[in-house]
């Protein structure tokens, strides 16, 4: 099989124009997604029959959690494609995605906190979901702070890429907390096999918002990926044709 | 329904108007952020540029 398709579109300037170019066509309709989302949960949905009007932190929290892993997930992915394949432009997607991800585990985390104050008394509890998730926080800071502690570009690509990779193991533990041990926090809303457990006035504004988030993710790593590509690229000619005024 | 009742939230608004507050200051946060890294490297890379690609 011919490669050289990936290679040239993994080369910087190829890369760097068409996250460019991709940018707003995630971030648009993310933006947009978000206000219906957000208008659908926070003012059409019904109130719930146990939680009342309190059910609705679902519609932030659910989504932050979901990215929390899903950018995990897709880090972890380019990091093990620059590992193997050795190509910089994974590494640059990765490390593009860190600071997001780890802004997503913040959110799911305070946002969780604040709906187990009055669902179940207590702002925290390290139950097995909870503290999952926590570490993944504490994953993301890893991979950060190890990229940042190590000056050379190909070492701390290789070396977070590691890291990144032994953390995958936290990402089923997450999932399937609420299954395997005890714990306050409740089951999955939503699942591939059976039938979603909320009704459709609730549900949609949450699938809108799951969307929503994954497509700023992806507009938001665009961005990032571009000035990751420019600090890594700073001396390449293309550059020089790139940055005209 | 009146805008009080709706911004109480049934009894819940302390809980529920900050997690919405965080998420929405983290997606705006995010993006002004990631705006400015990229216009930094920019900037950065034009500055190598004018001065022969040497710093």
């Amino acid at each position: 099989m011919n490669w050289t398709w990936l290679h040239k579109f993994a080369s910087p300037p190829h890369a760097y124009r068409l996250a460019g170019r991709l940018a707003p066509w995630f971030g648009w309709p993310a933006f947009v997604l978000i206000v219906v989302g957000l208008y659908g949960g926070f003012v059409l949905a019904p109130p719930d029959y146990q939680q009342g009007e309190g059910f609705r932190i679902l519609y932030v929290h659910a989504p932050s959690a979901w990215m929390s892993m899903f950018v995990y997930a897709t880090m972890s992915v380019a990091a093990a494609i620059g590992l193997v394949w050795r190509i910089k432009l994974a590494h640059a997607v990765a490390a593009a995605s860190a600071p997001i991800g780890a802004w997503f585990t913040f959110a799911a985390l305070a946002t969780g906190s604040l709906w187990g104050k009055p669902m179940w008394g207590t702002w925290w509890v390290w139950d097995a979901r909870l503290t999952s998730e926590l570490i993944l926080l504490f994953l993301y800071l890893g991979y950060m702070a190890l990229r940042a502690s190590i000056d050379d570009r190909d070492r701390a690509d290789r070396a977070s890429a590691v890291l990144a990779l032994v953390g995958v193991v936290n990402l089923p533990i997450i999932h399937y907390s609420v299954y395997w041990w005890n714990t306050l926090h409740q089951g999955a809303t939503i699942s591939k096999i059976g039938k979603p457990s909320i009704t459709g006035d609730m549900l949609w504004p949450l699938l809108t918002m799951l969307l929503a988030f994954t497509l700023y993710y992806g507009a938001v790593m665009l961005v990032r990926l571009r000035a990751e590509i420019l600090r890594r690229e700073r001396d390449a000619s293309w550059l020089r044709e790139e940055l005209k005024p | 329904m009146s805008l009080a009742e709706f911004l109480a939230m049934g009894g819940y608004g302390i809980y529920v108007w900050p997690s919405l507050g965080l998420v929405v200051f983290a997606l705006v946060w995010n993006v002004l952020a990631a705006r400015r890294l990229h216009a930094t490297a920019r900037a950065e890379a034009l500055r190598r540029l004018a001065a022969g690609g040497r710093p």
